[in-house]
């Protein structure tokens, strides 16, 4: 076990309250809170907050299967480098995730790596081809909370509905890639006035908000646990609002990019801008950060999406959607939508914990026992990110260049220090 | 200017300036040998990563008529198939010593991309949906000079027909000849027009008869015939029926209207009627017109200050 250490002077946000402490941490839990604490070991804290871990519900590690792109180690780096000490790895690898060797392999890559805690979702249908379900009692006793074709929409309703059926016996959590295909074939970037002028073919709002629809209905009939991933549109908001007002065991997350870009990016037709689904208007942006704000939304997710840098030198419409996200996340957050710290840990950490089941140790309150996940950083730090120093082995960050506000200083994973003034440890 | 990417990008002064120089070229093309020394030394790629024959020749003709020397690199022939990226294809020929390269590629932005990742000029020759300025440089051209009006086009109404959705030519034109001054109708089914249209400046018709006899010019779109399978667009034989120019219509043209097509045209589908039988019709004139456009297009990327400092007097 690591030697012990305090994290010194830094102000500590718990759901219930925040103040100003030193923290102890030995032998992977938090060993003391409090005034004076000395160790050999010191972090400083002082201006600085010191919260749970963030918490990914969307991570995209590529490994198995895209190596050049990201694997499971570098990964895992950028998430603690972002303050995350745990990620949901996305299940479109290959082999996908939804056979119990996979999984158990992600997870075990994971622990390897030692940096963050990773924990693999599951697919919902086989190959995430959309025709069957896959066994998830089974992976569920791998430790699999959270279920998801991401990519890809399940875009049969029968099939959804008796996975959120399933998923109810379970005590389990669909997640929903909502995009109904049949809208999207060859599409590009949101379909609004950008789109009109660029000549690109358009990728309609309707096809998320049809899915969203249907799924709420589906989970209202099922009683299954739905979870709806990176919701872009105002009208996805406004829909999931309404099924929480009626008592739906509906959870959503907004990402990063969602939150802060606009579809007027696409001008430039470069196609780190391209993503799934599509940088959206500014008032659509609006919507979700008023969702993010008053509780429709209850998680940031990075949808972190590594993409080897020839794979994005082609053709707009040829290249691949997705972009970078766990290293920039909390200063885009930041810098984008004005949360007090006590949301901001909600979203990050609190919230996607409890979604993908890990709230026993992580999004966990400081206090003494406590497993050690821990992100020390500031919500005032002004930067300006450069695609160069990702930890990522991809370099599709869509902030190089621009300036945020807010930084990741130290991270603990079970009680190790995995990053520290802002720098992996290993 | 650096690059031709998008008509966006050129002020009206910037486009009245290319269609001056334009006269100088036509000029240049008018004589016994056509042929100047302004772009000598010079070195033009055409980078065609879809065919297009037509546009091709023309801008080798241009290039050549200014002396530059002149590579062709066609995808078809090349490594492109083999999933070379972008980037290395332009990267690869840009290292040969290239002074602007011509891009034409199925997908919108591509040019876009490609100035990016070179130093040499970039002319848009088409791509995707999105532009081909050229195009719509030579179509200025043909107008302002048909009318005798080069630096205006107040007053005049110019009705684009056809696929105005998936026409670079279309969006390339509405913003040249708008901003010079003309009033802009499109006539489309309500399939073939862009989403969130109305954000266009113009005013949009739903059948060619409302606007045949009162508008100065009727460019006609090419029908690509393969767009007809999608179950959301009319049928090729109702198109024909409601947007095609027939003997009909064409005889109930204004006398001084002028007749222009992109080409080529696909005859029976937008056009049934022999444009040779249509006085007004400048479908040639407007081919001619594109070497002298795209000549001048190359001369003020690539030449010096005047025609006359580099050139040998093709002052007229």
């Amino acid at each position: 076990m690591s030697d012990a250490f305090v994290i010194r002077g830094g102000t500590i946000v718990n759901p219930d309250s925040q103040f100003v402490a030193d923290v102890l941490v030995s032998n992977g839990v938090v060993a003391d809170i409090g005034a004076g604490l000395t160790a050999d070991i010191v972090l400083e804290a002082d201006g600085l907050f010191v919260s749970s871990g963030f918490v990914d519900l969307h991570t995209h590690l590529r490994e198995p299967g895209k190596e050049e792109a990201e694997t499971i180690e570098s990964g895992s780096r950028a998430a603690a480098l972002g303050g995350y000490t745990a990620v949901v790895a996305m299940p479109n690898t290959d082999p996908a995730q939804d056979n119990i060797d996979t999984v158990r392999f992600v997870r075990s890559q994971g622990e390897r790596a030692g940096l963050c805690d990773v924990r693999p979702s599951g697919c919902i249908t086989v190959g995430r081809a959309g025709d069957s379900l896959v066994d998830f009692a089974a992976l569920a006793s791998e430790g699999v909370v959270v279920f998801t074709d991401d990519g890809n929409g399940v875009q049969n309703g029968e099939l959804m509905r008796e996975a959120l059926a399933r998923a109810a016996a379970l005590g389990v959590t669909m997640a929903q890639h909502c995009e109904v295909s049949s809208l999207t074939t060859g599409a590009v970037m949101h379909d609004g006035e950008c789109c009109s002028h660029l000549g690109v073919p358009g990728w309609p709002s309707a096809a998320e908000i049809e899915m969203v629809r249907r799924d709420i209905e589906l989970a209202r009939h099922t009683g299954g646990r739905l979870h709806l991933l990176h919701l872009s549109t105002a009208e996805s908001v406004a829909l999931v609002r309404a099924a929480k007002k009626d008592g739906l065991a509906i959870t959503a997350e907004a990402t990063p990019h969602h939150l802060s870009l606009d579809d007027t990016m696409l001008k430039s037709f470069d196609p780190v801008f391209k993503v799934n689904p599509p940088l959206r208007t500014q008032s659509d942006i609006e919507a979700l950060r008023e969702g993010l704000r008053d509780g429709t939304i209850d998680a940031v997710a990075t949808d972190h999406a590594p993409h080897a840098g020839h794979t994005k030198e082609m053709a707009l419409d040829a290249a691949p959607p997705g972009m970078l996200g766990l290293e920039t996340a909390l200063a885009v957050v930041n810098t984008a939508v004005q949360l007090d710290a006590r949301r901001l840990v909600e979203v990050m950490s609190w919230n996607p914990a409890r979604i993908a089941g890990l709230d026993a140790v992580h999004g966990r309150p400081l206090a003494t026992g406590e497993p050690a996940n821990i992100a020390v950083w500031d919500l005032t730090s002004v930067w300006t990110v450069s695609r160069e120093n990702s930890a990522s082995r991809s370099r599709n960050t869509p902030y190089h260049g621009m300036t945020v506000r807010g930084r990741v200083h130290h991270t603990i994973n079970k009680g190790d220090i995995v990053v520290r003034d802002g720098k992996a440890m290993k | 200017m650096k690059h031709v990417l998008d008509t966006h990008d050129l002020s009206v002064d910037d486009i009245k300036k290319i269609l001056e120089t334009a006269d100088h070229m036509a000029e240049v093309n008018r004589r016994q040998v056509p042929k100047v020394p302004a772009l000598k030394g010079k070195t033009v790629a055409t980078l065609f990563f879809e065919d297009s024959t037509r546009t091709r020749l023309s801008f080798e003709l241009a290039a050549r008529r200014l002396s530059a020397d002149v590579v062709t690199f066609l995808a078809s022939s090349s490594s492109v198939n083999k999933g070379e990226s972008l980037r290395d294809t332009v990267e690869t020929l840009s290292a040969m010593g290239v002074d602007a390269f011509i891009v034409r590629h199925k997908s919108s932005g591509a040019p876009v991309q490609i100035s990016r990742w070179t130093g040499a000029s970039v002319i848009n020759a088409g791509d995707g949906w999105h532009q081909h300025p050229t195009q719509a440089l030579l179509d200025a051209y043909t107008i302002t000079r048909e009318f005798a009006t080069p630096d205006s086009l107040t007053g005049r109404t110019v009705a684009v027909v056809g696929d105005i959705k998936h026409s670079r030519v279309a969006r390339s034109n509405i913003d040249v000849l708008t901003r010079l001054g003309a009033r802009v109708v499109l006539v489309a089914p309500p399939a073939l027009l862009p989403n969130f249209v109305g954000t266009w400046p113009v005013e949009i018709r739903s059948s060619i008869d409302d606007v045949i006899d009162n508008v100065d010019v009727v460019y006609l779109l090419r029908m690509q015939t393969e767009r007809m399978e999608s179950a959301a667009i009319p049928g090729l034989n109702d198109y024909t029926r409601r947007f095609a120019l027939t003997p009909e219509r064409a005889r109930s043209l204004q006398p001084h209207a002028l007749l222009m097509h992109p080409g080529p045209m696909n005859r029976g589908v937008e056009i049934t009627v022999d444009p040779a039988d249509v006085p007004g019709s400048r479908i040639l004139q407007q081919v001619a017109n594109g070497v002298s456009v795209r000549m001048a297009v190359l001369f003020s990327l690539l030449g010096g200050d005047t025609l006359v400092a580099s050139g040998n007097g093709a002052d007229a």
